[in-house]
């Protein structure tokens, strides 16, 4: 399947006149959301449920079930909005989209809104995310000039305002009810679950939150059928094209488009292989809230169920490869003050035990740990999982504890040498 | 319906001293109202607007400034204002680098990047320069591992970098 695989989702990337309204109806553009205002909107959700689309923002939730959830009639105000907070490490694929083909994000928004009766769509997109703003801007203009969205979508009576909100720098705004906090103008802090989104959401009204991939695959699912979209991945739950953002030490990093569940070493190959020729140690296959794993796991299928088989997650299928120069302990421990940096402050188990887990880790990379420093870290792990309101804490654990249990001889090797057993790369020479 | 271009795309207006919110500020922030169904709403954009106006950073005149042009509790807008990494609490240089050093692009040497611009700039990280011109930062992830190292220099993103890079793009800052 893979030789005969067409991108999908990239498939304007490289194409300037996608930017354009002209250029992307030309390309066959807005044939999806005209086809599904002539349709029943139960009958959009029900396609985008036939199709087994699954949320490409981490979660892997089915996007047609989420929509189905909310409630029916227009006489309240729905919304839809579409995670742009892009923030995982690791992770380029949504940027990608917003830059070169913005109208696509749009007219999936709007089919979305259209299924579930929403009035009002925001794109949450991250502060930095400056020039991906600036462009969906301009094709939001194009699109209520050409009376794509406003008060009457292409002529069906349909209403749809649209409009980019921009964040302002924090990684928690991409947990969907830290997104709606942040929405309303407050602290981005998550809210406790139930009552769900799809219930009480954005304003206090019914939302759909849906990643930037997830919305960019409906346009070609109501254009070309369930069927089509279910031919393509590994089985009935694993479908459609995915975008993987491959990072680190590999020959041609980038966001490549594939059928989902191709495997890491086919991905790998098509990112020219490893840089420089050197041996894989470890990759982290869906960003970093996920374990990592060992070049043992080289043949695995990367879709949601088989990478949480392995003891990881897809994720936002964010990619990071490190070679056999890599010292682990410090690579896990960036990430860990990444999320000590990100978590909210909101729950005890987190804010104070991502705090501990970097000055353990970091203790460790400058040789000052001791041997009862796995077991500290494990126990801080346990005592934080499933502990707070939302996944973040969860997610700050992953990486952790997969460098306790897969490389416990690395963590070894810095209590026993006093110090870091790597060298320090450099990566330019002499300062050039 | 207005198109809002974000706000920190055009170039800082002249610094307010005691002035409150400008004229246009205030058009630009009332433009967004009808965006949303509360006006707490505005409140990011608002202090995106506010930190355009005040040279990159919010002082205190500014975040009372935002709290009455939205009718909220100024200490309700200082809560938002410490929550985000983009609103910033101290002065700024005229242009504000972001380096990312998250795992991606420390795989990449972006330590060694952050090493160039304590060296070509004489100044620590988020100490702004005796000239005014430049301040920086290590920065997490900002989305574009696949050209590691980078750094953001106002809105815009440098990516691929080297140390010679680095210091032609310096050069280029006024």
């Amino acid at each position: 399947m893979a030789a005969k695989f067409e991108p999908v989702l990239t498939r304007n990337v490289g194409k300037p006149e996608a930017l354009t309204l002209k250029g992307y109806r030309q390309l066959g553009g807005y044939e999806g959301l005209a086809k599904a205002l002539t349709m029943e909107p139960d009958a959009v959700i029900d396609e985008v449920k036939k199709s087994g689309l699954r949320g490409r923002g981490g979660a892997g939730f089915p996007a047609g079930m989420k929509w189905s959830f909310i409630p029916k009639g227009k006489d309240k105000p729905k919304y839809l909005v579409c995670n742009a907070d892009e923030s995982e490490p690791g992770t380029f694929k949504d940027r990608l989209l917003m830059e070169n083909d913005p109208h696509q994000l749009i007219e999936g928004c709007a089919i979305c809104c259209f299924a579930v009766s929403a009035a009002t769509c925001y794109i949450y997109i991250r502060g930095e995310y400056t020039k991906s703003a600036v462009i969906l801007e301009r094709a939001l203009k194009e699109a209520y000039d050409a009376g794509i969205l406003g008060d009457n979508v292409l002529g069906s009576g349909f209403k749809l305002n649209m409009y980019v909100h921009r964040g302002a720098g924090a990684y928690i705004c991409g947990e969907e009810t830290g997104m709606l906090e942040s929405l309303e103008g407050k602290r981005g802090q998550p809210r406790v679950k139930p009552p769900f989104p799809a219930v009480v959401g954005a304003f206090g009204a019914p939302t759909v939150i849906n990643n930037v991939e997830t919305l960019c695959n409906v346009p070609h699912i109501i254009t070309r059928g369930a069927d089509w979209f279910k031919s393509i991945g590994t089985d009935e739950k694993n479908t459609g094209p995915k975008l993987y953002a491959i990072s680190g030490h590999v020959d041609r990093p980038g966001t490549y488009e594939h059928p989902i569940g191709i495997t890491f070493r086919e991905m790998l190959d098509a990112a020219g292989g490893m840089w420089h020729g050197r041996q894989l140690k470890a990759f982290i296959p869906g960003g970093a809230s996920a374990p990592i794993l060992k070049p043992d796991q080289i043949d695995l299928k990367m879709d949601f169920d088989t990478v949480a088989k392995a003891g990881s997650m897809l994720g936002s299928a964010a990619v990071i490869v490190m070679d056999e120069t890599t010292c682990m302990v410090r690579s896990v421990a960036r990430l860990s003050k990444f999320f000590n940096h990100e978590s909210c402050g909101q729950c005890t188990p987190c804010r104070e035990g991502t705090n501990w887990m970097e000055l353990v880790l970091d203790r460790l990379e400058h040789g000052e740990g001791t041997e009862r420093d796995s077991q500290l870290l494990l126990s801080i792990c346990k005592n934080i999982g499933g502990q707070s309101l939302c996944a973040l804490g969860d997610a700050a654990i992953g990486p952790v504890k997969s460098l306790v249990d897969r490389f416990p001889e690395e963590i070894e090797q810095h209590v026993r040498n006093r110090a870091c057993p790597f060298p320090r790369p450099r990566y330019f020479e002499n300062g050039a | 319906m207005s198109v809002h271009e974000p706000a920190s795309v055009k170039p800082p207006g002249p610094q307010t001293r005691g002035g409150g919110l400008s004229a246009a500020s205030r058009a630009e922030i009332d433009g967004l109202r009808e965006r949303y169904p509360t006006t707490e709403a505005v409140l990011l954009p608002a202090l995106h607007i506010a930190q355009r106006q005040w040279g990159g950073w919010l002082p205190d005149e500014a975040i009372t400034a935002v709290a009455e042009a939205l009718d909220l509790p100024v200490a309700r807008v200082y809560g938002v204002v410490t929550f985000y990494d983009l609103f910033h609490q101290k002065p700024v240089g005229r242009h504000r680098i972001r380096v990312c050093n998250n795992l991606s692009c420390q795989l990449r040497g972006a330590e060694e990047i952050l090493e160039v611009l304590h060296r070509e700039l004489g100044v620590g990280e988020d100490e702004v320069t005796p000239d005014g011109r430049c301040s920086y930062v290590h920065f997490e992830c900002l989305g574009s591992c696949d050209t590691a190292p980078m750094m953001m220099v106002d809105d815009e993103y440098h990516e691929n970098l080297t140390p010679n890079r680095v210091r032609q793009v310096l050069k280029g800052l006024k």
